[in-house]
């Protein structure tokens, strides 16, 4: 009987680390596999209902004070572009920069920086939180993204706001450095708290930081937030964009919808 | 260590019922998947923080590699004070290889740098984990399974002390004594399902910009996203201790026994002996 049990004992013990062994393999081999990826995405659209359901379209981002801004900001993703372009842009202060409204709307238009700043501008101070980890706060003016919306007349067909940037992430792509793009949907783009950004603290925009032009979407990570923003245009789908997965860093792994 | 391996009709008694033994393993299964990925997430920016936002230059706790002379050591930090950890924080080894990583590649999920799939493993599995949990706790108060069976009463407490004398030499309630958890038990289960369970959660809800938003309150509780980040980490880990402990005291109380009355219900309760405690 000793022996026996003693067997019965191993099997069960040896069973059992074997399996966990496995599952842990499994999970590594069956990242990769296409069912795995949809079952993984379930996770993603059962967050984004149930945050969309609880969070409706006007829950406010917490906001503080000038007290808490953080005394350096972390700068992260692209912080210096290289493109030539943009280095054009910077030297001559933007000048001649132009930020272009088109897509499924009723008047495409173009709009200066001047013209922007022209605008009602809304200020926040508002925690940014990176996808790694860590947070910072910072102070953000800019023209709610709402304005921009109706001036141009959003067609009912309209469901997704794209924004094109200056930047190139250089990701070892064969066909060169791919373009920046993101996008986020027509809740977020009307939520009171999104701005595009073009003062931080008080100061003019810097490089690092996005300039001339950034996004802010508050009720989400910092990887949404696209900087650079040269061109928004509104969509029904992001499917024929980039990889198709709704922006550089989705096309990347990350999850489209970044509220957690 | 007594084992009794040759139960006796009679000393059979169904300790779980079905719903507890099935949400524990589900349980199990999340657990370990959520550490595994969770300690992938962590090593994207593997450093600790109190209040709303990082202070990058004084972290409570990180994980790091620095130079040393020609070699790079891999070091834990914890307020201010460091200790050399290269093999297995902040410098192991991957595919033979030293390489800079907070936690070593055989721990996190994947096992490879891959922020964006340790995210969704770790929602996806959070997922499973809450319902499960709720499922549970649901039973558990309906059942009045807290009330009978974990919630220690004040006969329990009076004997903490002689049963952590017990444990300590190993020596574990049989017969009639081995029907009900002892003292040391409901507390530790209780600690963990109505503690560091429910603080894992809400410090981890606390860590979304969204539900921030819906829920200003949570960073009002917590003290702060970065203290909730700290607070998720520091409950994760007394899982870790919790899960080390509960399985060394499940070999050493008699794995057969203990596995089978987890999957099929039924415990043994094996004869008193001479000595045994009484209350225990």
């Amino acid at each position: 009987m000793r022996n026996k049990t003693a067997n019965r004992r191993s099997v069960l013990t040896g069973g059992l680390a074997s399996l966990t062994g496995l599952l842990l393999a499994g999970c590594d081999k069956i990242s990769g596999g296409d069912i795995a990826t949809s079952l993984l995405d379930v996770g993603e659209r059962l967050t984004y209902s149930v945050q969309r359901a609880i969070l409706g379209r006007s829950a406010l981002a917490p906001e503080y004070t000038e007290a808490d801004i953080s005394p350096h900001f972390k700068a992260n993703g692209s912080t210096d572009p290289e493109d030539e372009d943009y280095r054009r842009m910077v030297a001559s202060d933007f000048a001649d920069w132009k930020l272009k409204v088109d897509g499924l709307v009723d008047h495409p238009f173009e709009l200066s920086l001047a013209e922007l700043r022209a605008m009602p501008s809304r200020t926040q101070i508002t925690r940014h939180d990176c996808v790694e980890g860590w947070s910072c706060i910072g102070k953000w003016t800019g023209v709610p993204l709402s304005m921009i919306l109706d001036q141009a007349g959003v067609k009912d067909t309209a469901r997704y706001v794209v924004f094109h940037c200056a930047d190139t992430m250089d990701d070892g792509a064969l066909d060169g450095p791919t373009p920046f793009y993101g996008s986020i949907d027509l809740i977020d783009a009307r939520h009171p708290q999104t701005i595009l950004a073009y003062d931080m603290n008080g100061e003019k925009l810097e490089v690092p930081y996005g300039a001339p032009l950034r996004l802010r979407v508050e009720r989400q990570l910092g990887y949404k937030m696209s900087k650079y923003i040269m061109r928004i245009e509104l969509v029904d789908s992001y499917a024929d964009f980039g990889e198709g997965n709704g922006g550089y860093w989705e096309d990347n792994g990350y999850q489209w919808y970044a509220g957690i | 260590m007594t084992m009794t391996d040759t139960p006796v009709s009679g000393r059979l008694i169904k300790r779980h019922s079905v719903v507890v033994r099935i949400t524990h393993w589900i349980n199990f299964g999340c657990l370990v998947v959520l550490l595994m990925s969770g300690l992938q997430i962590f090593n994207a920016h593997p450093a600790l923080y109190f209040g709303q936002r990082s202070y990058f230059d004084s972290p409570v706790f990180a994980i790091d590699s620095r130079e040393v002379g020609d070699t790079t050591e891999g070091y834990v930090s914890l307020l201010g004070h460091s200790v050399p950890t290269t093999g297995v924080l902040g410098v192991s080894n991957v595919n033979g290889e030293p390489t800079e990583r907070a936690f070593p590649s055989w721990i996190t999920l994947p096992a490879q740098q891959d922020l964006g799939t340790g995210r969704k493993w770790h929602f996806l599995l959070a997922w499973v984990f809450v319902i499960n949990g709720l499922v549970y706790l649901i039973y558990g108060l309906a059942s009045r399974h807290f009330a009978r069976d974990m919630v220690p009463d004040r006969a329990d407490l009076a004997h903490t002390g002689q049963a952590i004398v017990e444990h300590a030499r190993l020596r574990f309630p049989h017969g009639e004594n081995a029907r009900r958890y002892n003292v040391l038990q409901k507390l530790a289960y209780c600690g963990v399902i109505f503690l560091a369970l429910p603080l894992v959660v809400l410090a981890g809800w606390t860590m979304s910009p969204g539900l921030d938003a819906a829920f200003p309150q949570l960073l009002t509780v917590l003290g702060g996203r970065q203290t909730a980040r700290t607070l998720h980490f520091l409950a994760a880990f007394s899982l870790v201790l919790f899960f080390i402990v509960h399985v060394a005291m499940v070999l050493i109380s008699g794995v057969w026994n203990n596995m089978r009355s987890m999957i099929t219900g039924w415990f043994d309760l094996g004869v008193a002996k001479q000595g045994d405690s009484t209350h225990a």
